[in-house]
């Protein structure tokens, strides 16, 4: 069944977009991340335009960071106040890449800005996450007890000034690193339509030492509201967020992340780790190859109209 | 769906009083065309349709007609826009977009019909001062004091992707006279012809010589929810954005309570 988007204006078949939805859901329901780095790409595979691919992206996010911060507000796993002050880094962050991301659209540059910063991230992410969860799996074949990092140990982040306490994380740390996480990941999310998680994640167990337990839902509350501001200043300034194919991929997707959750909760953490770096870099060597091999057309047209 | 009844044009008929038995010199030949509407409404799930104009040439003289020396060219033209064509090249291996030329006023649309081809209507001259037929249309460079050789290159790439796009096409044996006066013109509408004022130009050419040009206008609009939707993101951008935000804050929370598993 075909249907036409308003907003990018071409048509496109129902059943694939909510299977695409529901794929991805059920992938970030089984790894925890809110599936917009996933989402992103295959929009872009899908003759999506860029521009309208990120903007969409970033509105699909709140839909599965919403049904997954639920279950975790039942559980009481966030941290309200360290989600706070994480956001009010992203909506700075988000601001300026906005500013970037139309300067980028009008230069011309902006699709492979965003194929370039897709292939970078995904590929350094991926990357690390293989190699950790191979050496994971050793471990544990070899028998050999796994290296647990203590929670307890310093680095050069805690001795930085301004410091706060976040109770609910046992965490007493400079707000300095918290603000500028969130502005990363907001500047990431607005560019790349993601909402983050992926990199959030292990920032702030790595490097913020935030028990893993609060981890995901804390790092789920701030991506509800990034990717909400981005939405809304994506609407208003460049008119790229297509309501429609956002819908689509949210339906497929909040049916398939619960399903996903539950077929997570069957799999061994190292594996489950191992799959999605392989899936990572899966859609990274994808969208790096685009990016080399010659384009069947090297002319392209653009509305001038933009300035 | 709009079929192609709806846009049938009316007929414009001149007058064809007979002639009055004295007149002796020939009175100059007109063009004429109309449409029965101004505006066309197409639907979301439009996939391309042929228009039909109707026209007729005024005082043609019956020799020349008998002759088949008439030609008609008729254009539909779709409103100006101003466009950036950049080139990609290879930089470390990469596709980047690097050089570019903007044109002003290049009709989003251009559809051509035409009795005969084109280059056995008239010169190539005329077509360039008419600045007729897609090969032929004049595309303004925004800086006029770029490399020659450079504004050429990208204006074949324009009228190659808009062409590859179905945005500029011709129709040879588009245009047919039903009698000595009347003809019909068939031009080509492709599935993503842009909305705004389009212009449809008739060119009446007698022997190779252009002799006259005549012209109306027809709204394209699209019509429909998904239009609806396209307008309030346009013309209230804000609240559109607080609603698609809003939408997916209510999915996320209906989707878990419909398919939580925990």
């Amino acid at each position: 069944m075909g249907i036409y988007l308003p907003i990018a204006e071409i048509s496109v078949n129902v059943f694939v977009l909510l299977a695409m939805g529901a794929a991805v859901g059920f992938l970030s329901g089984m790894f925890g991340v809110g599936g917009g780095f996933l989402i992103t790409p295959l929009l872009i595979f899908y003759n999506i335009p860029p521009a309208i691919a990120v903007a969409t992206g970033a509105n699909q996010v709140i839909a599965s960071s919403v049904s997954g911060v639920l279950s975790h507000m039942k559980r009481g796993t966030l941290d309200f106040k360290l989600g706070g002050v994480l956001l009010a880094g992203g909506i700075i962050g988000s601001t300026a890449g906005i500013y970037v991301f139309a300067f980028l659209r009008r230069l011309g540059q902006l699709d492979l800005f965003i194929s370039l910063l897709y292939v970078v991230l995904l590929g350094t992410v991926g990357g690390l996450m293989l190699v950790e969860s191979i050496n994971a799996l050793r471990a544990t074949r070899s028998g050999a007890a796994p290296v647990l990092k203590k929670s307890g140990q310093h680095n050069w982040i805690h001795r930085l000034p301004l410091k706060m306490r976040f109770r609910a994380s046992k965490l007493f740390v400079s707000v300095i690193p918290v603000l500028g996480l969130g502005a990363g990941i907001g500047f990431l999310s607005s560019i790349m339509g993601v909402g983050g998680g992926f990199i959030m994640v292990p920032a702030l167990i790595y490097l913020l030492k935030v028990p893993t337990n609060v981890v995901i839902g804390t790092s789920l509350f701030q991506i509800i509201f990034t990717s909400a501001y981005t939405t809304l200043v994506h609407a208003t300034t460049n008119q790229t967020v297509d309501v429609v194919l956002a819908f689509l991929l949210m339906a497929g997707g909040v049916a398939g992340a619960q399903y996903g959750a539950k077929a997570g909760q069957r799999l061994r953490g190292e594996q489950l780790r191992a799959l999605l770096a392989l899936l990572v870099l899966a859609v990274a060597i994808r969208l790096a190859i685009d990016l080399f091999v010659t384009p069947p057309n090297l002319y392209s047209l653009s509305s001038a109209s933009l300035n | 769906m709009a079929g192609p009844k709806a846009f049938a044009a009316a007929i414009l008929l001149s007058l064809l009083v007979a002639a009055p038995a004295k007149a002796q010199t020939p009175l100059t030949e007109g063009i004429q065309i109309g449409l029965s509407t101004d505006n066309v409404s197409i639907t979301a799930g439009f996939s391309g349709a042929d228009l039909t104009i109707f026209g007729s040439l005024e005082n043609p003289d019956p020799l020349v007609a008998r002759q088949g020396r008439y030609d008609v060219i008729v254009v539909l033209e779709g409103p100006p826009k101003p466009v950036v064509v950049r080139r990609k090249d290879r930089v470390l291996g990469v596709w980047v977009n690097l050089d570019s030329e903007t044109f002003e006023n290049v009709p989003v649309s251009y559809s051509v019909a035409t009795t005969r081809p084109l280059q056995d209507i008239t010169e190539p001259n005329s077509y360039k001062q008419l600045s007729l037929g897609a090969s032929n249309l004049y595309m303004q460079p925004a800086d006029a004091g770029d490399n020659p050789a450079t504004i050429e290159e990208f204006t074949a790439a324009l009228r190659e992707r808009k062409g590859a796009a179905g945005l500029y096409s011709e129709n040879v044996g588009g245009v047919q006279f039903l009698s000595q006066n009347l003809f019909r013109a068939t031009v080509r509408l492709a599935p993503n012809v842009p909305v705004g004022t389009h212009k449809a130009r008739a060119f009446l050419f007698k022997s190779g010589l252009f002799i006259k040009e005549s012209s109306a206008q027809l709204e394209i609009r699209k019509s429909g929810f998904e239009q609806s939707i396209f307008r309030v993101a346009h013309d209230y951008s804000f609240l559109y954005g607080v609603f698609a935000i809003s939408l997916a804050m209510l999915t996320g929370w209906l989707g878990r309570l419909i398919f939580r598993k925990d």
